[in-house]
């Protein structure tokens, strides 16, 4: 284990933000706390980072407590939700600050800055000032400064949050590259279940200051502690006791307390052994997206292929799709 | 095109009042340099700018003036870190502490000093008195305060994660300070610089304590000049050199200080504990508050002082006229005029600086209606580049004939004030109005309230506070306000910082404690209006 949090407590005067915190990362992972806001996710980086004192426990990286090492010490790189580059610098200066903090000889940085921001894919942004770049640009160059000095461990706070749907998706693809390039372990927090499945390997869902669970980001995916922890991670109803047993038993599945259902859990088949009345119909550019009443269920999302004719007051035959819905071991009173 | 028309209706009553109290005065005592017998005669003033004790004077300007800004920014800046992002025990009493110098009226800063370092003063034995660095030391005390509340303001507003973004980096909090904090501070700085070496060459009432004829800057020749020499020309000529060298100082603070979107910058760092390393910072800021509190109790203590030990009689003297007909009225009548001077001063700063910062704040749609708006910004700061002994005189020799005939109004003297005060004002109000993201204002448009609905749900709200303080501001520099009050006040109706001059340049002891007390009770009375002034700022927004 690279870096190991211990009973990590945060406490500002009675209110604690971060409650009882134990996590583990090993070298070259990516680990995604995920939360709402308000969490106490924000603070247990800005720990890590050595911006916020530890109430109680410890954190210790390569079996090191890092209790008396302040921040600029600890060889670490936080990248802020809004990237917070140096307005007054260059892009080139802004990724070269931590190499011209260590003095390194200036023909070095020239090549090093240019290998970066090609890797970026920002050659030729170094004149700019930061004022001029767009959101993504900015976001990429902040990342670039991070990598720098190749940071035994890169701390990312809502990386990708400020930027727009299309721009968001691209440039996580990229930053997963990067990171898993550069071998570079590293810890990311988000609210954003998208935005932690599309860089981490590694899951842990933060609640009042708790990790609720933490694991395998399929293992966590597939199975969701609580119904509060499977709504946050994107599925779309939470379904209890006799419409429960419905869905399972048409899964083909055993008959469980709860289950969590994605809004493609249902299919319009013609195959199907349910079935349904629709009560809405929405065309998007994947599928057909319907609300359906089930006898014995209620409402319930389902989905169905673009081109099927389906209108609202038809009568569907639909089945159940067993990977799109998880079987919740135990339940949350509403 | 109606948007303009409105504007200039607007504009136009801040702008004549300011064109009959300020122009048409000013231009009237230029008139008297490059005017001889009715023709036009620039040669008789370059003539004066070519006399040696003219360069003297101007080259003792620039140097007093130039080490004092240097100083007073030295010991500015750890203070302003200390008390606006340290949460040390007591800061919000130390910051109005360090305020007061700035309000205290000029002429009690010199008696202080001159209590000071005068003969059998604490310090008398440095020999200072009367001596440049006693005039360079006076410029700082007053000064540092201006140090400390920009660049403390701005230090304030400062987002925090750049910082933490290059400690994260491995920057040393010394490298952050170097290659973070002090390049975001640099506007602040250079702006808080700008306007303190502008204070520091205009500087009138101090530099005529402590300095007399011996050591003149260009503002107190100006004064000598017009009252004893009664060189008209000579003193046009170094107004005019005054005016050209300060607005071209002053349009410069403008461009360093220019934020490119003043809304975004409104967030208030929470104050961190004070740590060990700390300590020199800390240590610093006391020596500062030390070296700001010696003259002050200097000057509560030499009041204090009696023949016999220590007593309230120089206090009690108040009442009377002092000895040998040292005045023509008793000083506390002097202090209930300078009250009711300053109710009158206030009020008509006010209300012109609201309208002024109105305009100037509200969002131009068009490019002529932007210059329109900048120009009359200019127009509107005019006052702050021009000394108040041009002023003063130049109310003297213009508004003395019909139709304005102000000799005998009681309205001069605030009028004067008013006008010294109006910039403070406008430069307290327009950052905060500026503030106002003008989608808010649409907002309540599109929700169907009138502009003057508006202005009352929007703008008012966040701007009442700040209002209160100008007023107290304005008060404050109008109950301390010298340099054109010397001139205007007549004898049988003086100001308290009138009488206070007097009492120091007439013979006799007890005139002199009277003026010590006088001092006292003017720098209380302005104390208490400061205090309550900081009482209603608004964090994150500069006054200067």
């Amino acid at each position: 284990m690279v870096l190991r949090l211990q009973d990590v407590t945060v406490r500002y005067g009675e209110a604690v933000a971060v409650d009882d915190v134990t996590l583990d990362l090993a070298p070259g992972q990516v680990l995604a706390v995920l939360g709402p806001s308000g969490c106490g996710k924000s603070t247990l980086l800005r720990t890590v980072a050595g911006l916020e004192p530890l109430s109680a426990g410890s954190i210790s990286f390569d079996g090191t407590d890092l209790a008396g090492t302040p921040t600029h010490k600890r060889g670490f790189a936080l990248m802020f939700q809004d990237g917070q580059l140096f307005a007054h610098l260059s892009v080139a200066r802004n990724v070269a600050y931590a190499l011209r903090l260590r003095r390194t000889p200036s023909a070095q940085v020239a090549a090093r800055v240019e290998e970066l921001l090609a890797l970026v894919g920002l050659s030729g942004f170094g004149d700019r000032l930061p004022g001029t770049l767009s959101g993504g640009e900015r976001q990429r160059v902040a990342l670039a400064r991070a990598l720098a000095v190749e940071p035994r461990l890169i701390l990312l706070d809502e990386p990708l949050s400020a930027l727009d749907a299309t721009l968001r998706e691209r440039l996580a693809g990229d930053l997963r590259e990067i990171l898993h390039a550069a071998g570079t372990t590293a810890l990311l927090v988000t609210h954003d279940h998208e935005e932690a499945f599309a860089l981490a390997d590694r899951l842990a869902v933060m609640r009042e200051g708790r990790v609720v669970q933490s694991g395998g980001i399929d293992e966590v995916w597939r199975e969701p502690l609580d119904e509060d922890t499977a709504l946050f991670l994107g599925y779309a109803r939470v379904l209890r006791d006799h419409a429960a047993r419905l869905v399972l038993q048409a899964a083909g599945l055993p008959p469980a307390p709860a289950v969590a259902v994605r809004r493609s859990a249902l299919v319009v088949d013609d195959s199907g052994p349910v079935r349904a009345s629709v009560d809405s119909a929405r065309v998007t550019p994947e599928q057909v997206r319907l609300v359906v009443q089930v006898e014995g269920v209620g409402a319930v999302d389902a989905v169905a292929a673009l081109g099927s004719r389906v209108a609202p007051g038809d009568e569907v035959p639909v089945r159940v799709d067993v990977t799109r819905l998880a079987v919740l071991p135990i339940t949350t009173a509403p | 095109m109606r948007r303009i028309v409105g504007l200039l209706a607007l504009a136009a009553g801040p702008v004549l009042v300011l064109g009959v109290l300020f122009v048409l005065p000013v231009s009237g005592m230029l008139a008297e340099g490059f005017v001889v017998d009715g023709r036009l005669a620039p040669g008789a003033v370059l003539e004066v700018l070519a006399r040696p004790r003219v360069h003297r004077v101007a080259w003792f300007t620039v140097w007093t003036s130039g080490t004092a800004t240097l100083l007073a920014v030295v010991l500015g800046l750890p203070a302003a870190y200390a008390l606006h992002r340290l949460a040390l025990p007591g800061r919000t009493a130390v910051r109005a502490a360090l305020l007061v110098p700035f309000v205290l009226p000029t002429v009690v800063v010199g008696v202080a000093f001159r209590q000071l370092l005068g003969e059998g003063g604490p310090l008398g034995f440095l020999g200072l008195d009367g001596t440049p660095v006693a005039i360079v030391c006076g410029l700082v005390f007053f000064n540092v305060a201006v140090v400390v509340r920009t660049v403390g303001v701005a230090w304030e507003s400062l987002d925090p994660r750049p910082a933490q973004a290059a400690a994260a980096l491995g920057a040393s909090p010394r490298q952050v300070l170097r290659t973070v904090t002090l390049p975001a501070l640099r506007p602040a700085i250079v702006g808080a610089a700008s306007i303190v070496f502008l204070f520091c060459a205009t500087a009138f009432g101090i530099v005529l304590t402590l300095g007399g004829v011996r050591h003149a800057t260009v503002e107190t020749e100006i004064y000598l000049l017009t009252t004893t020499v009664f060189d008209l020309r000579a003193a046009a000529a170094l107004s005019v050199l005054q005016i050209v060298v300060v607005v071209g100082l002053l349009a410069l603070a403008a461009r360093l200080r220019a934020t490119p979107d003043p809304t975004a910058q409104r967030a208030v760092t929470p104050v961190r504990a004070v740590r060990s390393g700390d300590a020199p910072v800390v240590v610093a800021t006391l020596l500062v508050l030390g070296a700001m509190l010696l003259p002050i109790l200097t000057l509560v203590a030499g009041s204090l002082s009696v023949d016999d030990g220590w007593g309230l009689d120089n206090y009690r003297a108040l009442t009377t006229a002092g000895d040998n007909q040292a005045l023509l009225v008793p000083v506390t009548t002097a202090l209930a005029t300078s009250l009711r001077t300053a109710v009158d001063a206030t009020w008509m700063a006010l209300l012109v600086g609201v309208l002024v910062s109105v305009i100037v704040t509200r969002r131009s749609h068009s490019v002529v209606e932007r210059r329109v708006r900048s120009s009359l910004d200019g127009f509107f700061m005019l006052p702050l580049g021009v000394s108040a002994v041009t002023l003063g005189f130049g109310f003297l020799i213009t508004l003395d004939q019909p139709p304005l005939d102000l000799r005998d109004s009681p309205l001069l003297v605030p009028m004067a004030q008013a006008l010294v005060a109006l910039p403070l004002v406008v430069r307290t109000l327009t950052p905060v109005l500026g503030g106002i993201d003008d989608r808010q204002r649409q907002a309540a448009a599109s929700l169907g309230a009138s502009a003057w609905r508006t202005l009352l749900t929007v703008d008012l709200p966040v701007a009442w506070k700040p209002m209160l303080a100008a007023s107290g501001f304005a008060f404050a520099a109008s109950l301390g306000e010298f340099g054109a009050t010397s001139f205007l006040a007549r004898d049988e109706n003086p100001t308290l910082p009138v009488v206070i001059f007097r009492l120091i340049g007439h013979p006799g002891e007890m005139n002199y404690g009277m003026a010590l007390a006088a001092s006292v009770v003017l720098a209380v009375a302005t104390a208490v209006v400061m205090l309550a002034v900081e009482r209603l700022r608004v964090p994150g927004v500069g006054a200067f």
